[in-house]
């Protein structure tokens, strides 16, 4: 019942229903929408004048890139601009699958994004959990201030550090060396260590901020479920499992799917930082590729085709992952 | 494990709390260390593999005499601040009367409108197209790509709106019948009562204009005039092309022992400012977290 009221309800409906519905009209298509259009000037000027200045600025700097993706399929010459360069069509996309990195770049973006998603997802919830337990405030209040701390140290300073702590003779690499008697290494060098220290990394900056929304929705849980459950004599670990998790399930599955939309679209500021070309086999991703072709060997083309090739699959992620939170939770982010 | 008698209760806690200070001693011990680091006798500084907790032999301050030095640092300084205070300002104008235009009822063809923005968070031209763009308007090697591109983002509209669409629109009637126009209103009754909202935009931006060092590698490479702090701070830490060394020389013959010393210290003088202001800002951001959860 619930599902049939919404789809009668358009937002149209909620307009006509209201008192600034009159002199608009409803449905008689074109000539309708132009009648409709100019009374709604008429009658918002000032908002009009707010949106000519929005919609502009989203069509210079979001729409007028997406035209460029013209580019993709042609060999982009920056004099003669998108309508001058010569057209070669499907050659790129072409080029790049039938290229020496792409497998590479796949497994790679795929693998980090995928161990990000299972390490660094999880680790807030753990972390918000644990806190929970902790009834004295101080404490608690203490350690949440001081597990944000990392979240304002910007990217370039923590991955100065992750880099300095990694390299020989660094606190890490010599604490590693120390555990298993050999030499201090510079650990980035050494392809099996990349993705750890990346992941670990971004553990490291986001625990502490990421387990803010499951700290609020665990605060609004009601206490008395817990006072119920335990003159029934439940335990604990059953408290946490029948009436804790229950009560932040939907904003667990809410974060996850937002986060599943985006698990291909490794950014390429933090590894850049952190890359060098020992490790490259290991840590290149579409992303950085992408940087690298267009920004540094200048091969335009080619760069936007690979790049459009990131964000459609990010954009299928995106639509899948918002059917599926429409479908089991009612709320969705279109 | 079975936490359901009381001396299992104890040990759970005790586990628990000493995980708790674990991962507390690994949030601060690298910034206690870096601090400790930059004022530590450069010598036994370059020698030390193990976390620094006090000074290592005696306290020296020539790291932060030859940092003092590097102008560099101090004009990207000054520049990140700018694109801040201008950033904010830009990004505050603009998603105020955004976050009004959209959650005005009367307004017909507002949903038509906010899904014409609410595409461009599914759908985007990509980095290389970006830089096409920028670069035609003559924006790239000016400070102003620092500024403009970004500064109006669907996720901050879409927060502005939710928060002006829960203000009752009978104030916004009865400042109309006193004669006040869209910009008043505006201005004067609706954006005083969503402050809160404001001040959570403002914030995130600041953070993220702090943070960027990404836009300024690609749309100024190669101005270092107009560097941010992030990227001076990239040429010391990262990629070591950095010239502080040398411009240390008058200091004294052998600078080259600071270079670890001047990294960290050249941390800690970039970082330390946000660290003494956060306590103060954090619950804003747990208040913008929030709100941009239960939007979602």
């Amino acid at each position: 019942m619930k599902k049939e009221k919404k789809r009668k309800e358009k937002p149209e409906d909620q307009f006509f229903n209201s008192e600034f519905s009159q002199g608009y009209v409803q449905g008689k298509g074109f000539p309708g929408f132009l009648h409709n259009l100019s009374l709604d000037i008429r009658r918002n000027k000032m908002l009009y004048v707010f949106l000519a200045i929005i919609v502009t600025y989203f069509i210079i700097f979001n729409y007028l890139p997406m035209f460029g993706l013209l580019m993709a399929f042609e060999k982009f010459n920056i004099v003669k601009g998108v309508f001058g360069s010569k057209w070669v069509g499907l050659q790129h996309f072409k080029t790049f699958f039938s290229g020496p990195f792409v497998g590479r770049l796949m497994r790679n973006t795929v693998l980090i994004g995928v161990l990000d998603l299972l390490v660094n997802f999880p680790a807030p919830i753990i972390f918000a959990l644990l806190l929970n337990e902790i009834k004295w405030n101080p404490f608690k209040k203490t350690v949440q201030t001081i597990s944000y701390l990392p979240y304002f140290i910007s990217s370039v300073v923590a991955m100065g550090l992750v880099i300095n702590f990694t390299k020989a003779g660094g606190v890490i690499s010599s604490l590693f060396s120390f555990m298993t008697g050999g030499q201090s290494e510079n650990l980035l060098n050494i392809p099996g260590w990349f993705r750890p220290i990346y992941i670990l990394s971004g553990t490291w900056q986001g625990l502490g901020y990421g387990s803010i929304i499951y700290l609020a929705a665990l605060s609004g849980i009601d206490q008395e479920l817990y006072d119920a459950a335990k003159v029934d004599g439940a335990g604990r670990l059953r408290q946490c499992w029948h009436i804790t998790l229950p009560g932040i399930s939907s904003m667990i599955i809410i974060m996850f799917i937002m986060r599943m939309g985006s698990v291909f679209s490794v950014g390429a500021d933090k590894i850049l930082l952190l890359y060098n070309s020992a490790n490259y086999e290991v840590s290149d991703v579409i992303n950085t590729y992408v940087y690298r072709l267009g920004m540094q060997e200048a091969n335009y083309g080619m760069s936007t085709a690979v790049g459009l090739f990131n964000s459609l699959i990010g954009t299928a992620l995106l639509l899948t992952s918002n059917a599926i939170l429409r479908k089991l939770t009612d709320t969705s982010m279109f | 494990m079975k936490f359901k008698m009381k001396p299992g209760r104890l040990i759970f806690l005790i586990i628990d709390v000493a995980l708790l200070l674990f991962v507390c001693f690994l949030c601060l011990a690298p910034i206690w260390h870096m601090i400790m680091a930059s004022i530590s006798n450069p010598t036994a500084l370059n020698v030390n593999t193990k976390l620094v907790f006090k000074p290592l032999k005696n306290v020296d301050w020539g790291a932060y005499k030859i940092i003092l030095k590097y102008k560099k640092l101090w004009r990207a300084y000054g520049n990140t601040i700018m694109y801040i205070v201008c950033s904010c300002a830009l990004t505050g104008l603009l998603t105020t009367i955004a976050g009004y235009t959209f959650s005005r009822k009367r307004l017909y063809y507002r949903n038509k409108f906010m899904m014409f923005l609410a595409f461009t968070m599914l759908f985007h031209g990509g980095m290389i197209p970006t830089y096409m763009v920028i670069r035609k308007l003559g924006l790239v090697d000016t400070p102003f790509a620092m500024i403009i591109p970004g500064a109006l983002s669907v996720f901050n509209v879409i927060i502005m709106r939710t928060s002006m669409q829960n203000i009752p629109i009978e104030l916004e009637e009865a400042a109309r019948l006193d004669g006040a126009s869209d910009l008043k209103i505006l201005f004067k009754v609706i954006l005083p009562l969503c402050k809160a909202t404001f001040a959570v935009i403002m914030l995130l931006t600041a953070v993220a204009k702090w943070n960027d060092y990404f836009s300024a590698l690609l749309y100024i490479p190669t101005k270092s005039q107009y560097y941010p702090l992030q990227m001076v701070l990239r040429e010391i830490l990262i990629t070591s092309t950095s010239d502080i060394e040398s411009t240390a020389a008058d200091f004294s013959n052998n600078a080259n022992v600071y270079k670890k010393a001047i990294e960290y210290g050249s941390i800690v003088v970039s970082t330390l400012p946000i660290l003494c202001v956060y306590p103060f800002v954090q619950k804003y951001f747990v208040t913008g977290m929030t709100i941009g959860a239960v939007k979602s």
